[in-house]
């Protein structure tokens, strides 16, 4: 705890989640975890075609798979990483001490979000080595690369909010994890769910019309990470989109304003109520 | 200094403190006497800005705990009843971490943190895991905790609860000596003897009512005074009013439901016989004189259980 230009919280938090035997375990299980999937997808990909070696061309491939599986996979652990962080303080009754010191509750929520965060960034950077495979046979270009980085830091900040939203507002850290995932669930399977409903409903009315637009799966289409990342890598999946709905914004930027919006709204709500508003009784 | 107006707290239509008033001037160790449910912890989470009352204020210092909340919490110095302590932090970098959150640099906490411990005899456990301390270990190293920013104000929540009877004293000691510091204290307990030799003053709170306040011989010395006294009667109220009125034994007389009355008396037993035989001579038709059990004393009862008060 030397480090005295870091926040306090931060630096605490941070210190704690490492030396927490867990983390590394985590860390373990995880690349675990991606690594028998991958080494899975070769081996079907080799017998697949019949030969002894993995197809160059199949590396494109591999590399959305692999990226949409990363994100699934962290998506999954950010409401466990996160929707324990204020309430698992006031069940253990830390919290009251902490919040009689002179730490504002905006340095305490951002503390809590960042050192989240940065395991999961740090989940991410040690499954590097797995994309040197894809990188080995090419395929993908740097920038493609790195949008996809960008692109999980922002949904790992978005949906950790949402954590803390719920961390804060729930007493109960297993109600606030339900709840959490729930709202994760939603916002993955149940826009997909929602998006190819919509879609066949749309097709069912507008069957042959080109001039009848339904832009509902739209909606339901921006608020998926998944759906996101694919229109980013393959943008053949937006003409589709567009197809239906006769919207032409790129869904992109739709999902970056949404989440955009929802992440703020979290963080002003938790900050707002991780105290008692003394004014009022 | 801590000035509490009017304070009340309501828990939907529970009323758990109800129009508190308090002066506790610097350099005070005030006792905050009460039962179990009495008010005291609430009180106390107001006053560290944990809870928001329902209506009335408190200032400490001349700080507003609705609106100066940050400057309050840099005045006070606050042990919650019931606390828990992060695992896997050790006892030095647990005061590190607070003192940190406290704003203080690293150098000062380096030679601060040292002191601390010892003051609260905790030096030999610095670089022990805080959740492997006993718990009166990890109430002294709260305690320790309280005052790293060095706060004027120390609002201590049963600090010696749960504690063997060594603790107990232990602790005594570091507030006897916090005491000499010079620092406002405002303690609580459930029982009376725990606080009474190291307060300047008590108060007695029950049901969320301050029912009594001052030196514990006061307190005592209004104990065994004070009576208070319903007369029920037939006829007209204001003779019987001016008669015990004239008596000079008698004050705040007030006039109850119709037929009835009470004042608080405090001649002797022998003077008390007198005016009721007077009374009935005057043919002031009175139905009953009876001595109303004071709540004071139920409380004092339970609060000091048989316990001498030395
Ligand atoms: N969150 C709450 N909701 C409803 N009632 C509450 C709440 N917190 C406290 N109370 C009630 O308020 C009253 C005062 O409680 P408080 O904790 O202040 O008592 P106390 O004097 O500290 O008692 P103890 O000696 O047991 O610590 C109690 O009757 C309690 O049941
Ligand atoms: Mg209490």
């Amino acid at each position: 705890m030397k480090n005295f230009t870091l926040n306090p919280v931060l630096n605490k938090e941070l210190t704690l989640r490492f030396r927490s035997f867990k983390s590394y375990l985590g860390i373990l299980f995880y690349l675990l975890a991606l690594g028998l999937i991958i080494i899975g997808f070769i081996f079907i990909e080799t017998i697949a075609y019949g030969q002894n070696f993995f197809r160059p061309s199949a590396s494109r491939e591999m590399f959305m798979f692999l990226s949409a599986l990363q994100l699934g996979l962290v998506l999954f652990i950010t409401p466990g990483l996160t929707a324990g962080v204020i309430s698992s303080e006031r069940e253990k009754q830390t919290l009251n001490i902490l919040l009689t010191t002179t730490q504002s509750s905006t340095s305490i929520i951002v503390s809590k979000l960042v050192s989240s965060v940065a395991y999961l960034m740090l989940l991410i950077a040690a499954s590097l080595p797995l994309y040197s495979i894809v990188f080995l046979f090419g395929g993908i270009s740097p920038g493609q690369f790195f949008i996809t980085a960008g692109f999980y830091l922002f949904s790992i900040i978005t949906f950790g909010t949402i954590g803390v939203l719920v961390s804060t507002l729930i007493r109960r850290t297993i109600i606030a994890m339900v709840t959490a995932y729930s709202i994760l669930l939603f916002l993955t399977g149940g826009t997909t769910f929602l998006t190819v409903l919509l879609s066949e409903i749309s097709y069912g009315y507008y069957g042959g019309n080109v001039s009848g637009f339904f832009p509902f799966p739209y909606f339901t289409a921006m608020l998926n990470p998944f759906f996101v990342l694919i229109s980013v890598l393959e943008p053949s999946f937006n003409d589709e989109l567009t197809q239906y709905t006769g919207i032409h914004f790129p869904l992109w930027a739709a999902f970056l304003i949404s989440y955009t919006i929802i992440a703020a709204a979290s963080m002003v709500i938790s900050i707002k109520k991780l105290r008692p508003n003394m004014q009022r009784g | 200094m801590i000035e509490i107006i009017e304070l009340t707290k309501k828990y939907g239509k529970f009323t758990a403190l109800d129009s508190l008033n308090l002066q506790i001037n610097k350099g005070t160790v005030f006792g905050f006497v009460g039962q179990n449910g009495a008010g005291k912890s609430t009180t106390f989470s107001i006053l560290a800005t944990l809870l928001a009352p329902t209506s009335g204020t408190a200032f400490i210092n001349g700080y507003n705990i609705q609106k100066d909340t940050k400057a309050v919490r840099r005045q006070i110095g606050y042990m919650p009843d019931f606390f828990g302590v992060y695992d896997q932090l050790k006892t030095s970098e647990y005061l590190h971490f607070y003192g940190a959150s406290y704003g203080i640099p690293y150098q000062e906490r380096q030679k601060l943190i040292p002191r601390l411990l010892e003051l609260v005899n905790l030096s030999h456990k610095k670089d022990v895991y805080v959740d492997l301390l006993s718990r009166g270990m990890k109430q002294r190293l709260c305690l320790a905790r309280s005052l790293i920013h060095d706060p004027e104000v120390l609002i201590l929540d049963e600090p010696a609860s749960g504690l063997d009877p060594r603790a107990r004293v232990e602790m005594r000691e570091i507030l006897k000596e916090l005491k000499t510091m010079g620092k406002t204290i405002l303690i609580s307990s459930h029982i009376l003897p725990e606080l009474a030799d190291m307060c300047d003053s008590i108060g007695i709170i029950d049901h969320g009512r301050l029912i009594a306040q001052g030196s514990v011989s006061e307190i005592q010395a209004m104990l065994h005074q004070e009576r208070t006294i319903v007369v029920k009667f037939l006829g007209e109220a204001k003779r019987v009013i001016s008669f015990f009125e004239d008596d000079p034994f008698v004050s705040k007389l007030t006039e109850m439901e119709k037929g009835s009355l009470q004042f608080v008396y405090r001649g002797t037993e022998e003077e008390q016989m007198e005016l009721l035989k007077r009374a009935v001579l005057q043919d002031l038709q009175i139905i009953s004189f009876s001595e109303e059990k004071a709540n004071l004393e139920d409380v004092f009862m339970e609060i000091t259980k048989g316990a001498s008060l030395s």
